[in-house]
């Protein structure tokens, strides 16, 4: 993903608006319990673009802004369970930063529930299909994204 | 009689010129008289016969903490990246700072780009700042040539004009709520000690925009946002900014464009502001050395009322503690968090 791509596509008359979500996953635990989560065949919407991460402590809003900037209609960032960080505080680094960040945007006017967070084990298959419903269906509520979307034929 | 801020300037010359004459620092970091009215011009004065050329007034709008760094290098005999260090205690600077400034001296020794061992801080109690841009505001259309400052009150004169203003109602925004004018380090004092100021609410003008809706804030955002040039001036003034490589200046990866594109001009401002998370201490230099008069402090000072409300920290008001996002606690709050929980709730 070069950061001028815009993902926004063409909305097809026929086929109803579906968010692209971009997901964020610690590949100790959300990664394994989103890959839990396909081996038992849970259903959960396809929404959602997994991008595998070290630790959600990796998980910089550099990364959060520039998926925004790209056209993406929701965020997904998801580690392990305080505690269980394979870094053994990583997550909990990221616990303290992920509030500032998402407050500071809703202060600039993104819509709250654009950027979620969550906690999933390896062993949370089902719980990952859960969380990602319910986020996929905020931000289905919430419509396509419009803020700090950079729209390349506009730029200066 | 002389005024409070004439009486000041003697104290930092005579308190400077011993400082430079017994040896204790090499070089003193404070402001000189600037070219145009209502400027003065950061200077390091490394000789004691240079220490007339310091002065103190309401205009002192930048931080010279900003400049501590540099300067501490500069009085180290020269040396390659990986030679090592020198042998012996290495020479001393002695800085002026009100409360602000002597905070980000704090926040600059946790994050270990200055050796306390090396700093004599000359600490002023702040009266607060005057801001140029206010005062211009109240001569538009007019020239002043020349500002005079007396006690509580400025006196402005242009080629056929002469008036007083009170000195208060042009101070600063970040200084009229600050409630920390006294230094939190001090070696050597000038003038009086201040007490802490009460304020009930410091975070008034971030709650005003707090209480708009959605799209009231993004409105606010893309206009107040809209007139930057780019100029990174907000950054070059900032005492938290040292990185050898910005974010704005990488190529590989890019996270924020280069244009003056609205959402590249955003995007800066947000991670300019996210990166003082914790760091920040309302000096409002950025504000002040912004050309274009945009409120970028409104940004920084919504992170210190968020840092503040959920770490209860104060950004250099606890030396030899570590800095809220450098550190956690087990039961930091996470009521941001989706649970799977709260998924069955809300009958998804």
């Amino acid at each position: 993903m070069t950061s001028e791509t815009n993902m926004t596509s063409e909305t097809n008359e026929t086929a109803p608006w579906e968010p692209k979500i971009i997901a964020f996953l610690c590949t100790w635990c959300s990664y394994a319990g989103a890959d839990l989560a396909g081996v038992s065949r849970f259903q959960y919407p396809p929404n959602i673009r997994i991008v595998k991460v070290p630790c959600s402590g990796r998980v910089s809003e550099n990364m959060i802004l520039s998926a925004l900037k790209s056209g993406a209609d929701g965020i997904l960032v998801s580690g392990c369970h305080p505690g269980d960080c394979h870094f053994i505080s990583g997550n909990m680094f990221a616990r303290r930063r992920f509030p500032l960040l998402s407050n500071l945007l809703e202060f600039v006017g993104i819509e709250p529930g654009r950027v979620s967070f969550s906690w999933v084990s390896a062993s949370e298959g089902e719980q990952f299909a859960e969380i990602v419903k319910t986020v996929t269906e905020r931000v289905k509520a919430l419509g396509p994204a419009t803020r700090l979307i950079k729209k390349i034929d506009q730029a200066a | 009689m002389p005024t409070i801020n004439e009486k000041l300037t003697e104290e930092i010359r005579t308190q400077a010129k011993a400082l430079l004459a017994n040896g204790t620092v090499a070089a003193v970091i404070g402001y000189s008289r600037g070219s145009l009215p209502m400027t003065v011009k950061p200077t390091v004065v490394r000789t004691a016969e240079d220490c007339g050329k310091l002065v103190w007034n309401s205009f002192c709008v930048l931080n010279l903490a900003n400049y501590l760094p540099e300067v501490l290098k500069s009085v180290e005999p020269p040396r390659g990246p990986r030679d090592p260090k020198p042998e012996g205690p290495l020479a001393k600077v002695a800085v002026l700072a009100t409360g602000c400034w002597s905070r980000n001296i704090v926040v600059q020794t946790q994050e270990h780009q200055v050796d306390p061992e090396r700093v004599v801080v000359m600490g002023v109690a702040s009266r607060g700042m005057v801001s140029r841009r206010k005062v211009e505001e109240q001569f538009a259309g007019r020239e002043i040539l020349t500002v005079e400052e007396l006690d509580h009150d400025l006196v402005v004169k242009g080629a056929d004009f002469e008036e007083k203003i009170n000195r208060w109602s042009l101070v600063r925004d970040n200084c009229q709520t600050c409630t920390h004018p006294d230094p939190v380090l001090v070696d050597v004092r000038i003038g009086e000690p201040a007490s802490e100021r009460k304020n009930p609410n410091p975070f008034q003008q971030v709650d005003e925009i707090e209480g708009k809706s959605s799209e009231e804030r993004w409105a606010w955002f893309t206009s107040e946002f809209s007139t930057c040039i780019r100029c990174y001036a907000c950054r070059n003034a900032c005492p938290l900014c040292y990185c050898p490589t910005c974010f704005v200046d990488d190529a590989k990866p890019q996270w924020v464009g280069k244009s003056l594109d609205a959402v590249d001009t955003g995007l800066f401002h947000l991670l300019r502001a996210y990166h003082c998370a914790g760091r920040c201490t309302d000096c409002g230099a950025c504000e002040s050395v912004c050309p274009m008069g945009i409120n970028m402090r409104m940004l920084t000072k919504k992170l210190n009322k968020d840092v503040l409300n959920l770490y209860g920290v104060e950004a250099g008001m606890q030396p030899g503690s570590p800095l809220p996002l450098t550190t956690y606690a087990t039961n930091d709050p996470q009521k941001f968090i989706v649970t799977e929980a709260k998924a069955v709730k809300e009958g998804v």
